[in-house]
């Protein structure tokens, strides 16, 4: 099986020291997986190079058969690589729909009509507030907002950074089932969590991170049985 | 005792005065709300499009008002280029390296103005400049009544742009929230330059309407950019409706002002809202809409 993005000994940083020292990373199609650590293990840091946010060291990112390891944003994001980032990063000042018009400003323009109707299928909480501006919503609606303003764009790979943060057990619960929904409907999804226990119940594979190294990796379902996480990360 | 005659007629002429202003604010007001930026530059950039006008009038023979697309067009390239190249590269993301960037670009062509057209007062004359308007209570030059309606259509222009376009959308967006935007693929420079390019574009246009009733000299600038900034304030920075409201009130404080001040003191009413408007209400009638 041939990667869809596939991240190779990225190094990268903020200031003199370097924060990532070499992750190596893979996603196919079709598949749900999750790299997960905890807070200030370089997830964050690894996505936001990943997506052209910031400029990688050292290392090489690819997605599908382009190179994007020097690309900006607005390339990556044509290409199809969609990041929904930590902290939702809605357009506080525009109204939910406006919000998701925007999701296909770079990609998806075609579709645009049609996506938004699905997007507001997938979350119907949405159409009640197509007027509001996002800033007024609640933390779990800017939540799918902000992935609804992903879908928007056709993505062929979606990274959700934290998608749980903030939100209350029964919203993640929700959280969960409706990532795992939209990978049956065939989306590839990179998911950045530090929810270990219910990333990898729908994870098919994981890698978990540790002072900007990838300490661990393999399939969801051995992980969870992995004496050393279970250890590290659930106190068994 | 003062004749409503006499009054009606100044409230008309400094609606068509106050137009003019709104006009300019507007492109103050869309930089600052989309960039964040207090753009010193702004009048002196006025200036240069009234010279841009005043010889494409003098040496091409071009009618202002048939000059204006090309001049808007014009200073719409500028203003791109200007914040693209040097103000955004200069900056290196402080606020205050953009003060005395703008500032600088302002003292520049000031000079450079004073330098190649000294400091002569310049007028042109249109076929329409003795023209009279007759709106019943009150006559108005053509110039100045060609000046409001275009001025008030150009707000309208640039209110929909905002409101109702892809890119409209994406200036918004990118004044509150600069990474999400880096996230949907807008190219966040391209649009600071889109911003101020439009905030420049409206000024190549304002200065069309303001040539035929008006004069251009290097230090005309100053005239608009301090009522400019007043028009701002009032309205509410960053905000579009403030500064269209702001401009009209601002031009019928003026020329009701001069009516009982004399003409050399009309403008202090101006400046004794500003003060009032920065004591009591800082945050301006309209609040804040694009910032």
């Amino acid at each position: 099986m041939s990667a869809l993005l596939s991240v190779q000994d990225l190094v990268a940083g903020y200031g003199p020291a370097p924060v990532l020292h070499g992750a190596t990373l893979d996603v196919a199609a079709g598949e749900i997986v999750a790299l997960l650590g905890s807070n200030g293990a370089g997830k964050s840091t690894f996505n936001n190079n990943v997506c052209g946010l910031y400029r990688a060291w050292a290392g090489r990112v690819s997605f599908g058969d382009d190179d994007i390891t020097a690309s900006d944003p607005a390339r990556i994001v044509a290409r199809g690589l969609i990041q929904v980032p930590e902290g939702r990063r809605v357009f506080p000042n525009l109204s939910v729909r406006e919000n998701l018009l925007l999701g296909a400003y770079r990609r998806g323009h075609a579709n645009r009509a049609r996506n938004f109707e699905h997007v507001l299928e997938t979350f119907p909480r949405l159409r009640e507030r197509l007027a509001q501006a996002a800033g007024t919503l609640s933390g779990g609606e800017q939540q799918m907002l902000a992935i609804g303003r992903g879908l928007m764009a056709e993505p062929r790979l979606l990274i959700l950074d934290e998608p749980s943060l903030g939100l209350s057990p029964l919203l993640v619960e929700e959280m969960f089932a409706l990532i795992e929904r939209l990978n049956k409907e065939g989306l590839a999804v990179l998911l950045v969590e530090q929810n270990v226990v219910q990333s990898l119940a729908i994870a098919h594979r994981a890698y978990v991170m540790e002072n900007g190294r990838i300490v661990l990796s393999g399939q969801a379902r051995t992980l969870a049985d992995d004496p050393a996480l279970r250890k590290a990360y659930l106190g068994m | 005792m003062l004749e409503f005659q006499i009054l009606l007629p100044s409230i008309v002429n400094g609606l068509t005065l106050g137009a003019v202003y709104a006009l300019v604010a507007l492109g103050l007001t869309l930089i600052y709300g989309v960039l964040h930026i207090i753009n010193f530059a702004h009048g002196s950039l006025l200036m240069a499009a009234l010279y841009a006008a005043f010889f494409a009038h003098a040496g091409l023979g071009l009618d202002p008002y048939l000059a204006m697309p090309l001049l808007a067009a014009a200073f719409f390239v500028v203003g791109y280029a200007l914040q693209r190249w040097v103000i955004g590269k200069a900056s290196h993301g402080k606020d205050q390296n953009v003060l005395l960037v703008t500032l600088g670009i302002s003292i520049a062509i000031e000079n450079l103005a004073l330098y190649l057209f000294r400091a002569d007062t310049r007028t042109i004359e249109t076929p329409i400049s003795y023209e009279m308007l007759d709106l019943g209570i009150a006559l108005v030059p053509y110039p100045r009544a060609i000046g409001f309606a275009a001025a008030l259509g150009i707000a309208a222009l640039l209110w929909w742009t905002i409101e109702r376009t892809d890119l409209g959308r994406a200036i918004r967006a990118v004044a509150k929230e600069r990474q999400g935007a880096k996230l949907v693929g807008i190219d966040v420079d391209h649009v600071f330059a889109l911003s101020f390019g439009i905030g420049t574009a409206v000024l190549g246009a304002a200065a069309c309407l303001l040539l035929p009733s008006f004069y251009v000299s290097p230090s005309v600038g100053n005239v608009f950019v301090l009522v400019a900034f007043t028009v701002v304030v009032l309205g509410g920075m960053g905000s579009f409706t403030g500064a269209l409201v702001g401009g009209l009130a601002i031009g019928v404080t003026e020329s009701v002002g001069g009516l009982f001040l004399g003409q050399q003191l009309g403008q202090l009413g101006i400046f004794v809202i500003f003060i009032a408007l920065l004591l009591f209400r800082p945050t301006g009638l309209f609040g804040s809409r694009l910032a």
